[in-house]
């Protein structure tokens, strides 16, 4: 399995084009980059880039999505080639849809999934928090998601799950800001998660975080044949990428991290976000080229998948876990297992 | 109206001697993944310069020749066929990789080798006793006789293909020794996740409340 680049392409006003078997990108009729088409797997644009004709053609062809993406990361649109998805596999899905027992089963696992890799995060701040007290404090949060996850084999509906994921997350959240530098907390201090707009600093860069999780895992879902629409732990909504959202929730944390190390080394500061009149905070955009950077760098880091036996790319385990998913919508006997780290 | 089911592609019984489940994946799901692409682009770079077979006398070759058998729902395209001056086809398939590979997966090639001498004698009405195997990489053909236990297995290998299409359900990975020698092999390994084993994520999954563990 290779880790094939996504292109991301943040500069306001680009111009991309077909140029044999390169893509170009050009701003005012000067080029700017050259990439080698067999070298993408997806180009992602920003706000307000344009493209070629030609080229959409030939990404078609090649199999390599063209996702657009507002300024702040949000999705907007997604050009597939003619053979994408599985008719089959997605007429499994949606009989599992209807499977009560898969249904709660896999929102389940979705769900542990995310609470084990955020109390891994809790773990470690605890065994490097500079003070006792600190430390005490993140242990006790991360025994709550123990609780949590223990407590989730007991929860007989979506809702209940839904209801100790809620709690979870709050719990864990509050202790995301202890993981913050003491002297940015003042800056990055985050009350809960708000989104929609985000209102705080380390809101509006996890929102943007995740909407780049987001983004792959909607095309891993795709690749493995999936819809990414239909989900089991997230509702069913005109619009939404439930089952995305289902693979991205063990995601969040590795987000979360990225956010944190940002923050803590000071890649980001406060002139890097803008607070817009009445509260709502975004990221200024060279600080988006920063975040996209630092994303595909850690996409880069070597990850041992414990089902796998095998070390690869964090890049490449959104298209692992989604062929899992396929595997578990197939084969309605396999459970759906999450990514969790050691 | 109701479709006559879809005819089984020759190349499927290869895929399904080699492993059920890879020729699911290929024919149920149209899995193509890169390194198939790749290995196919080489097995026709070798037929391109394999000399020899155009220069026997009275001998006409024909190349990438449509096949079809309508009893048995068999299509597809020989590599090469031979027609002999009285008119006799001879199927020569091209192989990558060497001569000397184990016998059970050598026996994948003659399977198909056979399924193509069928589709032969369905379309000529003239008989095909014989074929060969034409391996790239040792630049030897090795002769196949198509007989009665070749052609019958021609038919129940059909026969389950159609089954699984019908069914729609993706066959098992292969276990112990046969995943062991095959699996490495195989261009779908990614994609079909061999190593995340039934057992193993039913393990995974006793464990996936417990935060200890
Ligand atoms: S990896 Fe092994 S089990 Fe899977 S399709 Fe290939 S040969 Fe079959």
């Amino acid at each position: 399995m290779q880790l094939l680049n996504t292109l991301y392409v943040t500069l306001e006003g680009a111009w991309l084009r077909l140029d044999n078997d390169t893509l170009r990108v050009e701003v005012e009729r000067e080029t700017r980059l050259r990439v080698p088409l067999h070298h993408l797997s997806a180009v992602v644009c920003f706000g307000h880039v344009g493209l070629s004709a030609p080229l959409m053609h030939r990404l078609a062809d090649e199999g390599i999505a063209l996702v657009l993406l507002d300024d702040n990361g949000r999705y907007k649109a997604r050009l597939e080639g003619a053979m994408s998805g599985n008719v089959l596999l997605r007429q499994a899905q949606f009989q599992r849809l209807a499977d009560a027992t898969f249904t709660l089963d896999t929102a389940r696992a979705c769900v542990a999934g995310k609470i084990k890799n955020c109390r891994q995060v809790l773990q470690r701040g605890a065994r490097e928090a500079k003070s006792e007290q600190e430390a005490a404090a993140l242990t006790r949060l991360a025994d709550d998601l123990a609780a949590s996850l223990r407590a989730l084999p007991a929860a007989d509906s979506l809702d209940a799950l839904r209801g100790v994921e809620g709690e979870a997350a709050r719990q864990y959240f509050s202790g995301l800001n202890l993981l913050v530098r003491p002297d940015q907390r003042a800056a990055f201090t985050m009350d809960g998660r708000t989104r929609r707009p985000p209102r705080d600093r380390f809101n509006a860069l996890l929102s943007f975080l995740y909407a780049m999780w987001m983004n792959d895992c909607r095309s891993a879902l795709e690749a493995a044949g999936l819809d990414p629409q239909a989900g089991f732990l997230h509702a069913l909504r005109p619009g939404r990428a439930a089952l995305a959202l289902d693979l991205m929730e063990e995601f969040r944390p590795w987000a979360d991290r990225l956010a944190l190390t940002l923050i803590n080394r000071s890649q980001l500061n406060t002139h890097d976000f803008a607070v817009r009149e009445g509260g709502a905070v975004t990221l200024a955009p060279d600080a988006r080229k920063t975040v996209v950077v630092a994303f595909q760098e850690r996409k880069k880091d070597e990850i041992s998948h414990p089902l796998l036996a095998q070390t690869l790319p964090l890049g490449l385990v959104p298209l692992v876990q989604a062929r899992l998913m396929a595997r578990a919508v197939r084969d309605s006997a396999a459970p759906y297992i999450p990514f969790v780290t050691k | 109206m109701v479709d006559a089911p879809d005819p089984v592609p020759l190349s499927a019984l290869q895929h399904w001697c080699y492993c059920p489940r890879q020729c699911g994946l290929i024919h149920l799901e149209q899995a193509f993944d890169d390194n198939l692409h790749t290995l196919r682009g080489q097995a026709v770079h070798a037929r391109t310069d394999q000399p020899g077979v155009e220069t026997a006398r009275g001998v006409r070759v024909e190349r990438a020749l449509p096949l079809w058998h309508d009893a048995l729902g068999l299509v597809g395209k020989s590599d090469v066929v031979e027609f002999m001056p009285g008119g006799a086809p001879y199927p020569v398939e091209y192989k990558h990789g060497s001569r000397h590979k184990a016998p059970d997966i050598a026996a994948c090639d003659d399977l198909q080798l056979a399924a193509q001498a069928l589709c032969l004698e369905h379309m000529t009405g003239q008989p095909v006793p014989e074929g060969a195997l034409y391996y790239a990489s040792s630049r030897r053909r090795r002769v196949v006789a198509i007989g009665a236990e070749l052609r019958a297995q021609v038919v129940a290998t059909a026969q389950a293909i159609r089954q699984m299409l019908a069914s729609g359900e993706l066959p098992p990975p292969l276990a112990g020794e046969q995943a062991a020698r095959r699996c490495k092999g195989c261009s779908l390994i990614d994609r079909c996740q061999p190593l995340a084993t039934r057992a193993g994520l039913d393990a995974a999954r006793q464990t996936l409340f417990d935060p200890d563990a």
